[in-house]
């Protein structure tokens, strides 16, 4: 277990060592939902709470029972199931009593469950070895620092529209550049605290 | 052994837990209790809350008309929601126009019945109806396309007008345990209203054709909803081209049965796309029209013939053929009827345009 302060962590995983950028992680619905700021925002906005919460279920999970039992080998099964679960929960709280939440988040919740930024922060969690505490904060950080990556794509998107590129590099094409572009400059942030 | 039966008790346990957590949740959370829909403020009924608005007028024999069934891509179950109907979802938006927003109008597969409803359906909707039929035989039309004969059970007898389209539901069959609703057009003449024809394409991984081409047999019965949709053949004097792919052949046959029985004197001529000789079916049938119409061309047309074919005919896609013919003739009062894949309607609209057709005297009916 690495003595680190969880507010160290929280802010390395935003910047030095961004789920997206740097691990390249939860790319699909990073590509395909990043062509407008507000959407960009709920989608964002729901993996923090999702990835927040997961982190910190798999976490006891993990560490009060499929360790102390020798069933570390389950972990990516149990992880997915409890993601899933959790998802599922949050979409018939969200609907029930939310209806501007559930217009603005609802609808991207699905999507979530398949974005393996959730699944890879609950495994790096396991290899670092993350207090419970640390783990949440992980858990936070990476999901703001997933939402940062997707807002500037958006954002970025959004001025390219009246921009004239070649035909062939349009839509994806040219976001997987971008995304190599910004991956590059998040490179300058590593190397100032290390989280593992 | 015991680490096994350790990791399956372990496993089992983590999913049963959460799947109880889900279960008593949505018992408790997503309990909508019973709620009211009132339809065009004469008709109300009690259903219970928690389902789409579209399922839940079927379970009071209510069938707003449904191409995709339920997958919000058609925007056929488009009603007007009067009552609590709340804000338009990321999933209808695109469907629906600035003037329907305006007007309340949405899409009733998406909208979730949570709290009392008044909704406004079209009158002719309700003509529409839950059917069984026995199969009375199935014709392999080419490798991929069968010809399924209906015969009505219950009700005994449909009344639909040529053009349009019945949902056919699948039966459970091997490894598919969900039903789904399919569109497909009414390919029989409407003199006989206790025998339907459908004309289905296999579709890869389609759930309703594969149970259609694959496990349904003579004697089954299955279960149909319509007629419903408004694609039909409108007055006019001028000529008719129609333009047809695969089974898109089925409303063009029942618009041509109607045109038999009107004794029509108009022009026709009815352009079919397929890729090889193979493809081609109903030949007779466009015989038999030819010789029964006053004026009827059927022009097939293949796009990539095989040599065996011998083929002498029309060649290239369905667009070419149609807009050299299009070049010929007046077209200032032809009407245009298409049926086929959105990508061919999309192709042939911007062939009519081109030739002095214009939108108004187009119409179409895509696969969706």
């Amino acid at each position: 277990m690495i003595n680190l302060s969880p507010w160290v962590i929280f802010f390395a995983s935003i910047f030095t060592g961004n789920i997206l950028l740097t691990y390249f992680l939860g790319m699909c619905s990073f590509l395909s939902v990043s062509r407008q700021i507000n959407t960009a925002l709920g989608l964002g906005l729901a993996v923090t709470f999702v990835l927040t919460l997961t982190a910190a279920l798999n976490h006891v999970i993990y560490f009060r029972l499929l360790e102390p039992m020798g069933l570390e080998y389950l972990r990516y099964i149990v992880f997915i199931v409890v993601i899933a679960a959790t998802v599922q929960f949050i979409e018939m709280v969200v609907e029930r009593y939310s209806e501007a939440l559930y217009i603005n988040l609802g609808i991207f919740l699905p999507l979530i469950t398949v974005n393996c930024a959730i699944l890879g922060v609950s495994l790096f969690m396991v290899i670092r070895r993350y207090t419970f505490i640390q783990s949440v904060f992980f858990g936070a950080g990476s999901g703001l620092g997933w939402l940062l990556a997707i807002l500037a794509m958006a954002g970025i998107r959004e001025k390219l529209k009246e921009e004239r590129i070649p035909s062939a590099l349009r839509g994806p094409g040219i976001a997987l550049i971008i995304t190599g572009i910004m991956a590059m400059a998040f490179v300058g942030f590593s190397g100032i605290v290390q989280i593992q | 052994m015991t680490q096994i039966l350790i990791t399956m008790g372990v496993l089992g346990g983590i999913n049963g837990l959460l799947a109880l957590l889900l279960v008593i949740a949505e018992k408790f959370i997503a309990n909508y209790g019973s709620c009211r829909i009132t339809v065009n403020g004469e008709k109300i009924f009690e259903i219970q809350g928690g389902s789409s608005l579209l399922n839940s007028l079927k379970t009071q024999k209510i069938f707003l008309p449904s191409a995709c069934g339920g997958r919000g891509t058609c925007a056929y179950c488009k009603c007007r929601v009067l009552d609590n109907g709340g804000t338009v979802l990321p999933t209808e938006a695109p469907l629906l126009t600035q003037d329907e927003i305006k007007n309340h109008v949405r899409l009733a597969c998406q909208l979730k019945v949570k709290k009392d409803l008044a909704v406004e359906i079209p009158e002719e909707l309700f003509n529409i109806q839950e059917f069984t039929a026995v199969v009375e035989k199935l014709e392999d039309l080419t490798s991929d396309i069968k010809l399924v004969r209906l015969q009505l059970k219950h009700p005994e007898t449909i009344q639909f007008k040529p053009g349009q389209y019945v949902q056919l539901q699948n039966n459970p069959y091997e490894g598919v345990k969900e039903t789904a609703s399919r569109a497909y057009s009414i390919a029989s003449p409407d003199s006989d209203s206790r025998v339907l024809e459908l004309i289905i394409r296999l579709v890869p991984e389609g759930i309703v054709t594969t149970w259609v081409h694959q496990y349904l047999k003579a004697g089954d019965e299955v279960r149909f909803t319509g007629p419903m949709g408004d694609f039909a053949l409108h007055e006019g004097e001028g000529e008719i081209v129609m333009v047809a792919g695969g089974s898109g052949m089925a409303p063009m046959v029942s618009l041509l049965n109607q045109l038999e029985k009107q004794k029509s004197k108009r022009k026709i001529t009815y352009f079919f796309g397929a890729v090889k000789r193979s493809e081609l079916f109903y030949e007779e049938v466009m015989k038999r029209f030819g010789e029964r119409l006053v004026d009827f061309t059927f022009v097939p047309a293949l796009s990539q013939p095989d040599p065996d074919d011998h083929w002498s005919g029309k060649t290239g896609l369905i667009t070419r053929p149609l807009d050299e013919y299009l070049q010929t003739i007046d077209t200032s009062k032809v009407q245009g009827y298409l049926c086929g894949s959105p990508g061919m309607i999309r192709a042939c609209i911007g062939v009519f345009s081109q030739r002095g057709v214009e939108n108004d005297r187009i119409y179409y009916d895509p696969f969706s």
